[in-house]
């Protein structure tokens, strides 16, 4: 579904990604982990079409088409989602609105025709009650004043709307307490499918706990070290970062 | 960054598309002003005495005046002995009914969307067309009548309602009030006068249209509508006006007077052309447009929508008079490319238990300068006088400005006031964020506008409330709207 080769990626001329190979088929679902400032939100970005992130080298093809040529907005008609890591707000545009327009513009895209309003509330209602989310909830402005645990669920409540074939889950984990957490990995579960993929970014083993991967990999300043199964992200939880950038070939350090 | 070049591509595409130019034979009078001027304009207008002398009452105060300098806009000088003042088409034959209207200003105002012949029109809506310096036609006249109410030309109203007309003109508005007023009350040409008689509540929007086309000509219309007691009246005014490279300038008054327990409701779509993209032409708006609720428990509600002229001026207040009167302002103010706008209102609480709602919202894009102005002032003695304030900016792109200047005065202690401003930025992050979700940057911009003028279009009648957002997605540059 996604082939990923020898991707380069600067950020204000300093080099983030430095060769990324990623193969992702339909009904896997694999996770990224490593340390601050490995370059994690910058590949889900990258995927997502942010301009701001210059590719220099390399490929990205999604169903066999260029995903790096597609606007970011073609990419999400295609079926690729990315749940931001901090969504932003977009105050006197209510959830409701929002949603149904961006599920009018893929559905356009797709030559399908405009959801009918009354369909659109119920499968806004099915989806909001997986993620426990009530009604008033519809009617507020685009996570405006939404608490760091209601913006996460809203992306993956959005996704649930959207039904992506590939989703991008940039530290979905991160702010949420307990219950929460809880809440949004069923979501998540509730999308596995054997015709969708997933690329989960985490920091820590918990949300995995709950998702659990069938790959994972570790990025370290730009490159994956390390790939393997849900065990690895274990060991890492359990004895850090630390061992893997040991066993992992290094540049010689400069000598003067 | 791309997206933010792609709005700004987008912004700067702008097209008007009233700009086109017909071609019609006008009766104009020589450029410039003075007495002799004015008495021309009179006589053509054959006005009575009392109606002439007022006009030069009020030039000769205006010569004593000075203009304005305190508003945030910036402009040259304008020379006002280079103005045409009166600027009418020449009629081929007396106009008595529609039917009678020249071909050529009917099809013109049939290209603007206004169709002069009462079939095709909205049902709902009795319209008074001026063409630059005079009404070229108003619809429903005859329905309305049977109801007793008065809808027409001003300057039929001169003639023919002069009572009415000698009772409430610069009641208002005084000629002395401000330089553009004054202005206005020496060399006004036409506009539209209503009267809602006690009791009746107006079964349509009354509306005006409101059309510069000649060359060089200055247009100084003058609307004056009278709700009696308990009577209700909704009005709504549109305005454009050709692409042409010279600024020309428009100074309008309008007064309104509500009696004991009657309203008025008085809406603009203000899209005189802006001049273009780096600046050149354009319209200089300068307005006074004020509403007295003299009657207990009456009411004034204005509603703007301003895309239009390069410059914008105005600031439609209320004088809250009778006890337990009420005022609202709700406005949305657009400025693109070079445009300025200083826009706001003044809620003047007098009489007891009056109350005062203002919403402005000041959208900014290109090199834009957007300025809300408002005063709020609480008289003494006014008692349990209440105001509510919110005036937002929404900023598109860095190169634009917003600025607010709100002015509170509070001589009763048992006033309760409130203000809340707040400005934001349509920012990348909004917008990739929008792009992600599959929507396009100018689709998730006009969203985002909506969304943020929410509150205003809300108050506008239901068909305008839609031509609205329509203009404020043309006067952004905006193609396509959602949902």
């Amino acid at each position: 579904m996604l082939e990923i080769k020898g991707l380069h990626v600067k950020v204000a001329g300093k080099e983030i990604l430095k060769g990324i190979d990623l193969s992702i088929q339909p009904g896997e679902v694999h996770a990224i982990m490593g340390p601050n400032g490995s370059g994690k939100t910058t590949l889900a970005q990258v995927l997502a079409g942010r301009v701001t992130y210059e590719v220099t080298g390399g490929t990205a093809r999604f169903e066999g088409k260029d995903l790096l040529a597609m606007k970011p907005e073609d990419r999400a008609r295609e079926g690729v989602f990315m749940a931001f890591q901090y969504p932003v707000e977009i105050p006197g545009v209510s959830n409701a609105y929002f949603l149904k327009a961006a599920l009018n513009a893929i559905r356009k895209y797709r030559g399908q025709d405009e959801i009918d309003a009354m369909d659109f509330v119920t499968l806004v209602q099915d989806k909001a009650k997986l993620l426990g989310l009530d009604e008033t909830f519809m009617k507020r402005g685009l996570n405006e004043g939404f608490s760091g645990g209601e913006k996460k669920k809203n992306e993956v409540f959005q996704m649930a709307v959207l039904e992506p074939k590939f989703c991008v889950l940039d530290e979905t984990d991160s702010g949420l307490d307990i219950d929460a957490l809880r809440l949004v990995a069923n979501g998540i579960n509730a999308m596995r499918s054997p015709k969708r993929a997933m690329l989960v970014v985490t920091h820590y083993q918990r949300l995995l706990d709950y998702v659990v991967p069938d790959v994972v990999h570790v990025l370290v300043d730009g490159k994956i070290v390390k790939s393997g199964d849900a065990d690895l992200a274990r060991n890492l939880e359990k004895h850090g970062y630390g061992w893997i950038l040991e066993e992992a070939p290094r540049p010689a350090p400069a000598r003067p | 960054m791309v997206s933010k070049t792609v709005i700004q591509e987008q912004m700067a595409k702008q097209e008007y598309k009233y700009g086109f130019v017909t071609d019609v034979e006008m009766e104009t009078v020589p450029k410039g002003l003075n007495e002799d001027v004015i008495r021309l304009i009179s006589g053509k207008k054959n006005e009575p005495e009392w109606m002439l002398d007022w006009r030069l009452r009020a030039y000769r105060h205006w010569l004593t005046m000075k203009e304005p300098k305190w508003s945030n806009v910036r402009y040259p000088p304008i020379n006002y002995q280079d103005i045409i003042y009166y600027a009418a088409p020449k009629p081929k034959k007396p106009v008595k009914s529609l039917e009678d209207v020249d071909p050529e200003i009917r099809a013109l105002y049939a290209k603007l969307g206004i169709p002069l012949q009462e079939q095709e029109r909205l049902a709902g809506v009795a319209v008074d067309a001026v063409l630059d310096s005079v009404s070229v036609a108003t619809t429903f006249k005859d329905r309305l009548a049977e109801l007793g109410i008065i809808f027409c030309s001003f300057s039929d109203a001169v003639r023919e309602h002069p009572d009415l007309v000698r009772k409430y003109l610069g009641t208002v508005v005084p000629f002395n009030d401000n330089f553009f007023a004054g202005l206005n009350s020496a060399v006004f040409s036409d506009g539209s006068f209503a009267y809602v008689p006690p009791g009746v509540r107006c079964p349509m929007e009354l509306s005006t249209y409101f059309r510069i086309n000649a060359q060089d000509t200055g247009q100084f219309e003058r609307t004056l509508i009278i709700a009696d007691d308990g009577a209700y009246v909704s009005y709504l005014e549109g305005c454009t006006a050709p692409i042409r490279d010279t600024n020309q300038l428009h100074a309008a008054v309008v007064e309104l007077i509500a009696l004991d327990n009657a309203e008025i409701k008085y809406s603009t779509i203000q899209n005189w052309y802006p001049g273009d993209k780096q600046g050149k032409g354009g319209i200089y708006n300068f307005v006074t447009k004020r509403g007295k609720a003299l009657g207990v428990n009456s009411k004034v509600s204005w509603t703007q929508v301003e895309t239009g002229s390069a410059i914008t001026w105005k600031y439609p207040s209320c004088i809250l008079q009778g006890d337990n009167s009420q005022g609202e302002f709700y406005s949305v103010a657009v400025v693109n490319n070079y445009q300025q706008a200083d826009t706001g209102t003044k809620m003047l609480h007098i009489g007891k238990n009056t109350r005062s709602t203002i919403i402005s919202k000041g959208i900014s894009a290109g090199y834009g300068r957007n300025t809300y102005r408002g005063r709020v002032h609480i008289h003494k003695g006014a008692t349990g006088a209440r105001n509510y304030s919110q005036c937002d900016s929404l900023l598109l792109g860095s190169t634009c400005a917003a600025f607010t200047f709100p002015d509170i005065v509070v001589q009763d202690p048992t006033a309760q006031m409130e203000h809340e401003a707040s400005t934001s930025k349509i920012g990348d992050e909004q917008l990739f964020y929008c792009q992600t979700r599959g929507i396009t940057p100018e689709d998730a911009t006009n969203m985002i506008v909506n969304g943020f003028c929410k509150q205003v279009f809300l108050k506008l009648p239901m068909e305008f409330a839609v031509e609205a957002q329509k203009l404020i997605g043309v006067s952004l540059a905006l193609e396509g709207t959602v949902g």
